[in-house]
C-alpha cells in the first residue's frame, strides 16, 4: 500500500506556494512591493521567489504605495499581470486614489480596452498583538467600490486556490490575507493542491439547523468554536464562509438562512457601516418571510483599532456570538 | 572659527556605504527658460519640421476656439482650454514614436488629437457620453486623468513593463505646475528615476492652478529643479516655443529610449483662457499680465522666425489657415449630432463577468427600459387615435 505524504501547511506556505505555481505558469506574473524582494516579505509570504524568478519578477519597490499601485496600473496597461503586497491593512490608505480612481475604473473607463489583471494583497484585521495601523479591517471600504473584487480566504486550501483565482481574475482583485490564520495549519498537499470552490460561491464549513453564521477570512475559525461551543445550548449553528465579499453569493446564503430561520453575521471589522449592515439588509430583502428574528450583528466596536492588550475585549469571540444566537430565540420563546 | 577647526585633528569616521553623487550639476537645469526661436540656435532647425508644426500649432488654436465655442453652445459640459500652450501639446505627441505612448491630463485633449485620435473621440469624456471616447491600446494613449498627477506613476509602470519586455517604447506623461505639488508626482519621479523606466515627464507649467499662482504652489527655484532631487536631468524650456520644446522633448525621448533613464522637463508657458468656462479668470490676474503673454504667443513666435527665414508667405498661411478651419468645421458639424449612449452600458464594462448583483440591476434597469417603451408605444397609438378623431 502506498501512501501519499501530506504534511500539515501553513496558510502563509500556501500563499507562498501560490504565488511560486502562478509566477512559474505566466511569465506576465510580477510579484512586487516593499520588502517582497530579499526578506521574503515581513510575513515570508514572498519568500523564495526573487531568488527563484529574479529581481524583475518579484521587484523590492520604493517605500511608497501610491506609487507601487500606480506603477501596477501601468504595467497590467502593457499585459503583466501585477500581483502587489501592501504591507500591513492601514499601510495601503495611501493608495486609495489609485485604487478608487484607476484600478476599480480602467476597464469601465475605457469600455473594455483596458483591463486591470491586478491582485493587491493585504494582511488584514486583528488578534496578533500588532500595534497601531497594523489591525485594521477595511474591507466595507473596498466593497463600497464598484469595479473591485473582495476576496478573503479562511482555510489552507482556500488561501491556495484563491489567490491562483485572483492572479488568473482579469478584473482586480483585493485579496485580505486575516494575518492571525497565517500560520494556521491544515493537511495539504503542494504537488496536488485540492480544487477549492469556485471565487463567488459560499461555502457551508459546518452544517446545523438552529441559526446560521454568516462570517469570513479572521472570524471563521471563532464561529466554527461557537457552534462546537453551542451544542452545549442544544444549538446546532450552521457556518458559512462567505469567501468573497464582491462578489457575494445570496443564493448560497438564503439558501442556509432559509433553512434556519435565523441569522449573525460576524466580523472583526466595525458594526456601523460596515460589512454586515449590506449582509444583514440582504438577507432581510430576500428572506423575511423566512425568518424567525431580525438578523444580528457580531462585529468589532465602533472605534479606531484598539491598542494590543485591549484587542480581545474588541474582537468578537465566542461568548459574544452565543449571546447573539442566545437573543435569537426570543420568539420560539414568547 | 567653527567647531570642527576647533576640535583640530578630529576627523569623524564617514557612515558606512554612504556615497552622495559629488557632482549633480549635470541634472541641474539651465537657470533660464532654453529658447530656439528667434536665437542663433534657429538655423540649426528642419524648416519641414517648422513649418509642419505651424500648420499643426494654427489647428491646435482653431481646435481650443471650436471646443471652447463648443461649451457655450451646450455641447460640451466643460472645457479646459490650452490655448496659449499649442506648443506643448503639439510638440509632446510629435516627439513620440507610434509603439510610444502618451499619457495625457484633463488639459491635454490637444495633445491627444495631435498624437492623431479622432477629435470628436477625444471630446467625449467632456461632453459626456463615455469617459473615453477612444481606444486607448489602439492609439496608444492613456485615458485623459482628471485626478492630478496620478497618470504619471502609470506611465513609469507601462515603460518599466517595455523595457522589461525587451521593446523600446518610452512613455509621456503631461503633467501641470498644480499637479507637481502632489504625492503621486513624487512617487512617479521617484520610481522612475530608481527603475532607470524610459519615461519622459512634461511639466506645463501655465502659472495657475485654476487660481493658485506658482509661487504659492512651490518654493522650489523652478519646477524642473525638482528632478536633482531624484536623481534625473532637470530641463528648463520656454513653452511658447514649438521648436525648443520640440528639440528638448525630443532629446529626452532619445536618452529614454538609449537606456538613459527619464528626464524632468519644465515648460513655462501660460494659460491664455481661464480654467474652464466655469472660472472667472479675472478674479486672480489682470488683463495686463494676459497681455504680456499674449505678446509671448507660441504662433505669433513661429510666424516671425518663419517669415524672418523667409518660409512663410501668404499661400502657406493661407493653406494652414483653410485646414484648419475645414477641421474646425467637421467637429462642430458631427458635435452637433446628438449622441445617444445607450443605457444598458452602465453594465457592459465594471466586470469582465458581470456579479450576480449587476446582472439583477441590468435586468433591473432593462424592464424599466421596456416600460417607457411600450409607454411610448401606447403614447403613439393614443396620439394616433387623437389624430384619428380630428379628421
Amino acid at each position: 500500500m502506498t501512501t501519499v505524504a501530506v504534511k500539515p501547511a501553513t496558510m502563509a506556505q500556501a500563499l507562498t506556494r501560490a504565488l511560486r505555481d502562478a509566477m512559474a505558469a505566466d511569465p506576465a506574473v510580477h510579484v512586487m512591493g516593499e520588502d517582497v524582494g530579499t526578506l521574503g516579505g515581513v510575513f515570508r509570504v514572498t519568500d523564495g521567489l526573487a531568488a527563484e524568478f529574479g529581481e524583475d519578477r518579484c521587484t523590492d519597490t520604493p517605500l511608497a504605495e501610491a506609487g507601487i499601485l500606480g506603477a501596477a496600473v501601468g504595467m497590467a496597461m502593457y499585459g503583466l499581470r501585477p500581483v502587489v503586497e501592501m504591507q500591513f491593512d492601514a499601510f495601503a490608505y495611501p493608495s486609495f486614489e489609485q485604487l478608487v480612481s484607476h484600478v476599480a475604473k480602467m476597464r469601465n473607463r475605457t469600455r473594455g480596452a483596458m483591463p486591470m489583471p491586478l491582485t493587491i494583497r493585504i494582511p488584514y484585521g486583528g488578534g496578533i498583538g500588532g500595534v497601531e495601523h497594523h489591525s485594521d479591517s477595511s474591507e466595507a471600504y473596498y466593497m463600497a467600490t464598484p469595479g473591485l473584487h473582495v476576496y478573503t480566504p479562511a482555510t489552507v486550501a482556500d488561501a491556495y486556490g484563491m489567490l491562483r483565482a485572483a492572479i488568473a481574475s482579469d478584473d482586480p482583485v483585493v485579496f485580505l490575507e486575516p494575518k492571525r490564520l497565517y500560520w494556521s495549519k491544515d493537511t495539504w498537499n503542494p504537488e496536488d493542491p485540492p480544487a477549492v470552490e469556485p471565487v463567488g460561491r459560499a461555502v457551508v464549513r459546518r452544517r446545523g439547523s438552529s441559526a446560521t453564521l454568516l462570517t469570513y477570512g479572521p472570524s471563521l475559525p471563532v464561529c466554527l468554536e461557537a457552534a462546537e461551543a453551542g451544542r452545549e445550548e442544544g444549538w446546532e449553528l450552521e457556518v458559512v464562509d462567505l469567501r468573497s465579499l464582491v462578489p457575494f453569493d445570496d443564493e448560497t446564503v438564503c439558501a442556509s438562512v432559509r433553512r434556519t430561520g435565523r441569522a449573525v453575521v460576524v466580523h472583526e471589522s466595525t458594526g456601523f457601516g460596515g460589512p454586515g449592515g449590506e449582509i444583514a439588509a440582504r438577507v432581510t430583502e430576500r428572506c423575511f418571510h423566512h425568518l424567525q428574528a431580525p438578523v444580528l450583528r457580531v462585529a468589532g466596536f465602533d472605534v479606531p483599532y484598539p491598542p494590543p492588550m485591549l484587542e480581545r475585549h474588541h474582537l468578537p469571540g465566542v461568548d459574544r456570538i452565543l449571546d447573539a444566537v442566545g437573543r435569537l430565540q426570543w420568539e420560539a420563546e414568547s | 572659527m567653527t567647531v570642527m577647526e576647533q576640535r583640530g585633528a578630529y576627523r569623524p569616521t564617514p557612515p558606512p556605504a554612504w556615497q552622495p553623487r559629488t557632482d549633480p550639476a549635470p541634472l541641474l537645469p539651465d537657470a533660464r527658460p532654453y529658447r530656439v526661436l528667434g536665437t542663433g540656435a534657429a538655423g540649426g532647425t528642419d524648416p519641414d519640421l517648422l513649418l509642419r508644426l505651424y500648420r499643426q500649432l494654427v489647428a491646435g488654436r482653431r481646435y481650443n476656439t471650436q471646443a471652447t465655442a463648443l461649451t457655450k453652445q451646450g455641447r460640451l459640459a466643460v472645457y479646459p482650454s490650452s490655448t496659449g500652450q499649442e506648443a506643448c501639446e503639439v510638440a509632446a505627441a510629435a516627439v513620440l514614436q507610434e509603439r510610444d505612448w502618451l499619457f495625457p491630463s484633463y488639459r491635454d485633449t490637444l495633445a491627444v488629437v495631435s498624437r492623431g485620435v479622432d477629435p470628436v473621440e477625444a471630446l467625449t469624456l467632456l461632453r459626456g457620453d463615455w469617459h473615453t471616447g477612444y481606444d486607448s491600446r489602439a492609439h496608444r494613449v492613456a485615458p485623459l486623468s482628471t485626478p492630478l498627477a496620478t497618470q504619471l506613476p502609470h506611465a513609469v509602470g507601462l515603460a518599466h513593463a517595455a523595457r522589461l519586455k525587451g521593446d523600446d517604447v518610452v512613455a509621456m506623461a503631461l503633467v501641470g505646475d498644480g499637479g507637481t505639488s502632489e504625492g503621486d508626482f513624487h512617487e512617479a519621479l521617484n520610481f522612475a528615476a530608481v527603475w532607470q523606466a524610459p519615461v519622459v515627464f512634461l511639466v506645463q507649467n501655465n502659472g495657475f492652478a485654476i487660481s493658485v499662482p506658482l509661487a504659492k504652489q512651490t518654493a522650489a527655484p523652478s519646477l524642473a529643479h525638482k528632478a536633482v532631487g531624484y536623481g534625473m536631468p532637470g530641463r528648463l524650456v520656454d513653452g511658447n516655443d514649438v521648436a525648443a520644446v520640440h528639440e528638448v522633448l525630443a532629446d529626452a525621448v532619445r536618452r529614454a529610449r538609449e537606456g538613459g533613464g527619464p528626464t524632468l522637463v519644465e515648460a513655462v508657458t501660460y494659460r491664455v483662457d481661464a480654467h474652464t468656462n466655469a472660472d472667472d479668470a479675472g478674479r486672480y490676474r489682470s488683463d495686463a499680465e494676459v497681455e504680456t503673454w499674449r505678446a509671448h504667443d507660441p504662433i505669433v513666435l513661429l510666424e516671425d522666425e518663419l517669415t524672418h527665414r523667409g518660409l512663410l508667405d501668404d499661400d502657406t498661411r493661407a493653406a494652414a489657415r483653410d485646414a484648419a478651419e475645414a477641421m474646425a468645421a467637421d467637429l462642430r458639424a458631427r458635435m452637433h449630432e446628438d449622441p445617444a449612449p445607450h443605457p444598458m452600458d452602465l453594465f457592459a464594462h465594471t466586470y469582465t463577468r458581470p456579479t450576480p448583483q449587476l446582472r439583477e440591476q441590468a435586468e433591473q434597469l432593462r424592464a424599466e427600459l421596456e416600460a417607457e417603451a411600450s409607454g411610448s408605444e401606447a403614447d403613439a397609438g393614443a396620439a394616433a387615435v387623437r389624430e384619428g378623431d380630428g379628421r
